[in-house]
Formats: structure tokens, C-alpha cells, sequence
């Protein structure tokens, strides 16, 4: 499956139709990742051309909407790079706490994950009732997923172990019940959850927030969406907020780097010092 | 800077770590190219791997960090958990997404993005492994003019990535562990 069936100039004109017809712009990702995306969705759909499979983009909508889904990723899990939780309970949490009204923007949040993950910790340090967290996707399909809070119980296991990892002592079952193929979490957690969409190319801040969760979102940009997108970010955090990144991503070279400090340690949490 | 004119990539996976650790003493500190490694293994932190390897060479060996201009001379480890793709503005990526061969990183991945980026410039060797990843990659990079290389199947721990690799693609060479630091610098034109 890993034929380069269209080339980069190809998937440039695809994403520009998708912009024109649709108006969701991938024109700033990175290249090579889109490119394996585009063929991958290719060769899954049983395209024999180009311009057929161009033609099916412009034309039908639905199909366009399958696009959009499929070129983005869509992988998460709950407490995902645990230690990076740890980080956030010992160090973030008890300073957010300080706070009367707390308020955070999970931009990238997928099907969800990650933000109940988040809830959790919440609870867990008794700020659940004074916060709201805004989860954000371009991608509404994975925002029903998460407004469900349902996620699948073969992975229960692995993310009970990331839970512990990241310094939980509750029994993680306690938090949902199992049904079928299915864990169903509780009510209380996705109450404090928005879920909206929000694209982080064209849409603009709608929010001032004390931390900002955007992980390994980044990746999929070039240099300059970075820079703007961290500039969005930049603008609608509070003095002192923080931004949280993926395990692989850095505000070191970017626009914004002198706004921010990180945090001692190795986790990828940032805290902004200057407006 | 200037990024590196060529590149060299290794993919192994179930008994690729000792042939790696075999030939990275062997190679020249003058190296013109740039060597990019992706071992299968546990997620674990991945410094770990850099750190063992870095012991082996005079190199500077680091993780692959994504924008990262590709230097010569330089040994890029893929990250543990994410795919690692070559730009064609000779930079690297790094992708979450799902595990292709039940691998990430995936070595097909690495190899057919390399070949995109780098046509002709690229070499890839196939080590010792148990599944297939890298087969396909080893045929892109065949098909845009590169060096396809396996180790010898005899030589493998477990041979049945390297066998699966001559069964399906075109292969320039077969070499041994012992043989491998030699053919790089070679290339580099030491």
C-alpha cells in the first residue's frame, strides 16, 4: 500500500479543490504525511485514476466529508504519555486551583480521549465543578464520538495501566460501565466538556484560557501554519497560562519561543511570561 | 546549512539491533551522507536506543527531530511510537498515526518516503526481522533509482524479513554485518 500512486503536485490540487468547494485548507501541512494519506485513501477506495478520483471530491460532498476525515489522523488513547498526566496533577493543577473559574481549550481533541483523561485528573484534585473545558476538532464526526464518552473496552486495560502510570490511586473501572464493546464514562466527566468545532487554520480565538492542550497536533503542520497556530494560541492564553504539547513537539524556534517558559523537567508544558 | 546530498536508511526489526551495532564503528567520521535508523521495538523512552548507539561511533548520533534539517554525518534514530518521513525539503516529519505492519515506526513508511524525497540519493538496508515491513519500501526505493540492500539472510537472527525482501523486490546487494560500515563509506566516497 505504500505506492506513490499521486504525486505532491496531485494531492497540492486536491487540497486546493477541498479549500475552494469546502473550505477546509490543508494546503500548510506537512507534505510527506498528507501525500501517504491521499494514496493510502487512494488505493483503500479502489480509485484506477487521478482525475476520477479528483472528479468524486469536487462533485460529491459526502465523499469530500470521507476525505476530510480520512487525511486527518485520528489516533489517541487516554492518559497518553503518562508521565506527561503526572506532569499536569503535580505541577499544573494545584496553580490552576488557585483560580475561582477554570477554564482550558483542548484544540485537536479527536474522538476524545484525551480529555477524559483530563476530566479525571480534574475530579481526582476536586476542580471538576469550577472548570470547563472547550474540546475542539475540525473533524465533527470524532466529536460525536467523544460527546459520547463511550470508548472501546479492549483498550481498558492498556489505559488503566497508562492511568497508574501517571499517578492515579482510584480504581479506573469506577470511572465507567462496561457494556458489551463498550465503555460508557460517567455522566459527571463529559458534563464539563464542550465539544465544538473548531478549525485551528481559519477560525480565530473565541476564548481567553488558562491552559491550552494541543497534542501532537502540530506534526502535521509546516513551519509557518506552526507559527500561526502558536500565535493563536499565544493570544488566548492568560498571563501565566500554560500550553501543553505533544512529546515530540517544541515552541524552541518558533515565533512565539519568548513568550513562554518551559517547565523544569522533560514534559513538553510551557507557561506564558510575557504578553 | 545544507542539507545532505545522500541518504542512507536501515530498517530493522527482531535481531536488527546487534548487525547496527556491528557496523556503526566501521564508519568514517568524514561521512558525506546521512545514516536515518528505524528499529522496531518496545515503546520505551528512545533514549535509551540513541544513547547505546552513540557509544558504538565517533558520529553524532540523535533522535530525529521533526523540521530537523537532514545533515551529513549525522545518525538519526526514529523516535519510538511515531512513523519518521523524509520531506523532499530534506526535513523530517513525524506521524501518529496508525501502526502499518503493526509497527511504529513503520520502516515501509521511512523507506518509500525516502525514496520520494531523495530518488536515486538514498540507499536502504533491510535487517533482521520477523515481519515484512520494509519489503514495500525497498521496492519504491527501487523503483526511484536507489540502492536496495538485505542482510544476508544467514547472518540474521531471524531471517525471515530479509528472505521476504529478496523474494519480492529487486536487491542491488546482499551483505553482511561486517560488510555493511565498508558499503556506506563507499558511497560517501571516503
Amino acid at each position: 500500500m505504500s505506492r506513490n500512486l499521486i504525486n505532491e503536485q496531485e494531492v497540492a490540487l486536491l487540497l486546493n479543490d477541498v479549500l475552494e468547494k469546502y473550505g477546509y485548507d490543508f494546503t500548510d501541512y506537512a507534505p510527506a504525511s498528507i501525500n501517504r494519506r491521499v494514496n493510502h485513501l487512494y488505493q483503500l477506495d479502489r480509485f484506477v485514476s487521478f482525475a476520477e478520483f479528483r472528479y468524486r471530491i469536487i462533485s460529491d460532498p459526502a465523499y469530500a466529508h470521507r476525505f476530510v476525515e480520512e487525511i486527518t489522523v485520528n489516533v489517541t488513547e487516554m492518559f497518553r504519555d503518562p508521565s506527561f498526566y503526572q506532569a499536569l496533577r503535580m505541577e499544573v493543577l494545584p496553580v490552576l486551583a488557585t483560580y475561582p473559574f477554570i477554564r482550558v481549550w483542548h484544540a485537536g481533541c479527536s474522538t476524545g480521549e484525551e480529555v477524559y483523561s483530563f476530566a479525571i485528573l480534574l475530579k481526582e484534585a476536586k476542580l471538576l465543578h469550577k472548570a470547563i473545558i472547550y474540546a475542539t476538532d475540525l473533524n465533527t464526526s470524532v466529536l460525536e464520538k467523544g460527546r459520547r464518552g463511550m470508548f472501546r473496552l479492549s483498550q481498558m486495560q492498556q489505559y488503566s495501566r497508562n492511568y497508574m502510570e501517571a499517578g492515579g490511586t482510584e480504581d479506573f473501572s469506577s470511572y465507567y460501565t462496561a457494556n458489551y464493546e463498550y465503555a460508557k464514562f460517567r455522566e459527571e466527566l463529559g458534563e464539563k466538556i464542550i465539544f465544538s468545532p473548531h478549525n485551528l487554520v481559519t477560525d480565530s480565538s473565541f476564548n481567553e484560557f488558562q491552559l491550552i492542550i494541543c497534542r501532537n497536533v502540530l506534526i502535521y503542520f509546516n513551519k509557518e501554519l506552526q507559527d500561526r497556530v502558536l500565535t493563536l494560541f499565544s493570544d488566548s492564553l492568560e498571563q501565566l497560562g500554560y500550553l501543553a504539547l505533544g512529546s515530540k513537539e517544541t515552541l524552541n524556534f518558533t515565533k512565539v519561543a519568548r513568550k513562554f517558559k518551559q517547565l523544569e523537567g522533560r514534559e513538553k508544558i510551557w507557561r506564558k511570561i510575557q504578553l | 546549512m545544507t542539507s545532505a546530498p545522500y541518504l542512507v536508511v536501515i530498517g530493522g526489526s527482531a535481531g536488527g539491533l546487534q548487525p547496527v551495532l556491528t557496523l556503526l564503528p566501521g564508519l568514517s567520521t568524514s561521512l558525506k551522507v546521512a545514516v536515518v535508523i528505524v528499529l522496531h521495538r518496545q515503546s520505551h523512552h528512545a533514549s535509551v536506543l540513541t544513547d547505546l548507539l552513540a557509544t558504538r561511533t565517533g558520529l553524532t548520533v540523535k533522535e530525529a527531530e521533526e523540521k530537523e534539517l537532514i545533515q551529513a554525518g549525522t545518525i538519526y534514530i526514529a523516535p519510538a511510537d511515531y512513523h519518521l518521513l523524509i520531506e523532499s525539503d530534506r526535513t523530517f516529519s513525524l506521524d501518529d498515526s496508525e501502526k502499518v505492519n503493526f509497527s511504529r515506526p513503520s520502516i515501509d513508511v521511512t523507506f518509500s518516503s525516502a525514496a520520494y524525497a531523495y530518488k536515486s540519493k538514498v540507499s536502504a538496508l533491510l535487517l533482521s526481522g520477523a515481519n515484512a515491513d520494509g519489503v514495500e519500501g525497498l521496492i519504491d526505493i527501487h523503483q526511484a533509482g536507489g540502492t536496495t540492500v538485505v542482510q544476508d539472510p544467514l547472518t540474521a537472527d531471524v531471517d525471515y524479513m530479509p528472505r521476504e525482501a529478496v523474494r519480492q523486490a529487486k536487491i542491488d546487494l546482499i551483505l553482511q554485518p561486517e560488510e555493511m560500515a565498508r558499503f556506506i563509506n563507499t558511497i560517501a566516497g571516503v
